[in-house]
């Protein structure tokens, strides 16, 4: 992938050792995304300790994008508020989607994410985390699809 | 690039080659290896030129007008369709349905054919290598009728269990439904042996020819299937036109599926008479300079002889797999006797899809996923493979890179 080196090595190095791996049981909140066209298959698992993502994690099967995206995910959102992490999934979405997106601060590392821009097939791998993730919050029943 | 060795069977690559405008161009910087022939091949000049002239000088709607033009485009649709009769040795051309592809071919004998014929319990045989389009249409089929969907098992060499299959062949079964070839793993089905045994019981027998019609030349008559199905942009040709080819006293019992215009003989509101074959089964404006353009392809492909064709092919698929295998940490998927010109594979740590991109920074397009064959890819154990399908126009040289991405690819995730 001829991402800027530095994000390629970030999205190497969290798709080898992907951070927060694993499940959690309930009561903690989960949903299940699906992408068809690879085949990628994500559930993520969240307790909310009022209104904070006191744990989050992950597991299931992807390509390296999806599971990097994934696993910065999870280190971005645990500890910060619903209202906070909801608004690093809309700001994802500008950084997946918008050229001129501006580059937020509270992006951090995330900000690894935005040379997926270049590769539009795959935007929806870097995303799924992010609406699984929404879906897991809001407690929906209904697994997640990206198409 | 490296060299690659001199390929043994006498075709005129580079003559062919410039035949195809869109195989001359540069992606990514790089020379376009085009792999992913059996998601839809390119056309040759040839096919856009048919498809132009017939825009310049022929166009209007066909079977309606008295004028001159109306009678040219009719002739050059009606011409296309004996070109394909020609083609597939069906006895008449009553036999040949133009229709938008294979998955139209199959959706309209699961209407029009099955329906109307099956019973609560009643079976439709298929298997395990189906591609989508040859798995929905029969179970909305039976969601429908209360028939039931039976599936024959395949091997761990995505070879079909015969035996499984004649096991499931019942009083009850209605219709089998299979690929030629397995868009997924490239395995060639013995359709000749599905054929004599479905017939034995009475069975009539469709066969999805999507993936096998621009590798071998095809004789309904001689493979004495009662339906066969395929598009004509693996074909070379336009995306939007396909064929079902049907036994004619098979087409005649059936209903038409869709109404409207060109399929009546007369329409009043008392009652409608339906046009003869092929016409019942072509309601509508159909896509004409599609069908030009699928005869346009044909004759191109018959110019270079099918025969040529395949032994190239083989030549291609045997040079992958010996080259591919020498990969460590790649596995073949799909390692029948009988394969056509297509390798699915995995490599340990790399998703697929990384691959696929991977590839394309090198300018080179292969498919990944599942390949709308959940079932089959499932089976195999993976949840998608990377393929690679290879038409005449492909060379060893541009395998070479294939292989020499695909370890840039491993590497790049050690
Ligand atoms: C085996 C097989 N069947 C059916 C189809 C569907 O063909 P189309 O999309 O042209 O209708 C394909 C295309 O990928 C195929 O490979």
């Amino acid at each position: 992938m001829d991402l800027k080196d530095l994000s390629r090595d970030v999205i190497l190095d969290h798709n080898k050792r992907p951070r927060n791996f694993g499940r959690l049981e309930p009561p903690a909140h989960e949903a299940r995304g699906h992408n068809p066209l690879c085949g990628d298959q994500l559930t993520v698992y969240a307790v909310l300790e009022g209104d904070v993502v006191k744990d989050v994690r992950f597991d299931g099967s992807g390509c390296a994008i999806s599971v990097a995206s994934a696993s910065l995910m999870t280190e971005a959102v645990k500890g910060k508020t619903r209202a906070e992490a909801e608004h690093l999934y809309a700001a994802i979405h500008d950084l997946l989607t918008r050229a001129d997106a501006p580059s937020l601060p509270e992006l951090g590392k995330l900000a690894a994410l935005g040379g997926v821009r270049e590769f539009p097939a795959r935007v929806k791998c870097a995303s799924l985390c992010w609406h699984t993730l929404h879906a897991a919050l809001e407690g929906a029943a209904a697994p997640v699809s990206t198409e | 690039m490296s060299a690659a060795p001199a390929h043994p069977v006498p075709l005129d690559i580079e003559r062919l080659r410039a035949d195809f405008p869109i195989l001359s161009q540069r992606i990514n910087g790089q020379p376009l290896a085009y792999l992913d022939n059996g998601a839809s091949a390119q056309r040759p000049l040839a096919v856009i030129e048919a498809e132009r002239n017939y825009a310049e000088t022929m166009h209007a709607n066909v079977h309606r007008g008295v004028h001159t033009l109306s009678q040219r485009a009719t002739d050059a649709f009606e011409a296309a369709r004996e070109r394909v009769r020609r083609f597939i040795h069906a006895r008449s051309t009553r036999e040949v349905i133009f229709t938008k592809g294979t998955t139209e071919s199959i959706n309209l004998v699961a209407h029009s054919f099955l329906r109307p014929r099956v019973k609560p319990g009643d079976e439709i045989l298929i298997t395990w290598l189906e591609h989508h389009a040859n798995i929905v249409p029969w179970q909305l089929a039976c969601e429908a009728t209360g028939a039931v969907l039976k599936v024959a098992p395949i091997d761990r060499n995505g070879e079909l269990d015969l035996d499984a299959f004649r096991a499931l062949l019942s009083d009850r079964t209605r219709l089998v439904a299979t690929a030629h070839v397995s868009n997924a793993l490239g395995t060639v089905l013995p359709v000749r042996e599905i054929v004599a045994l479905a017939h034995a019981r009475g069975v009539p027998v469709l066969l999805d020819g999507a993936q096998a019609i621009p590798h071998f030349a095809l004789d309904v008559q001689a493979l004495d299937c009662d339906f066969y199905a395929f598009s004509g942009h693996k074909l070379y040709g336009p995306d939007g036109i396909g064929v079902l080819y049907g036994r004619e006293s098979l087409l005649e019992s059936m209903p038409p599926w869709q109404g409207g215009g060109d399929m009546i003989l007369s329409v009043s509101f008392a009652g409608t008479t339906y046009n003869q074959l092929p016409f019942k089964f072509e309601a509508g404006t159909p896509h004409m300079s599609g069908a030009v353009g699928l005869a346009a392809a044909i004759d191109y492909v018959d110019a270079i002889g099918l025969d040529r064709i395949a032994a190239w092919e083989a030549d291609l698929l045997q040079y992958a797999t010996t080259k591919l295998a020498q990969i460590e940490d790649l596995r073949i998927i799909g390692t029948a006797r009988d394969k056509a010109s297509l390798v699915s594979f995995v490599v340990a740590g790399v998703h697929p899809h990384d691959i696929g991109t991977i590839l394309d920074q090198h300018g080179i397009a292969i498919r990944t996923g599942h390949h709308c064959a959940m079932p089959a890819i499932e089976f195999m154990g993976v949840p998608a493979t990377a393929r690679a399908s290879f038409a005449f126009y492909n060379t060893r040289a541009e395998i070479d890179r294939l292989a020499d991405a695909v370890r840039s690819a491993r590497d790049m995730f050690r």
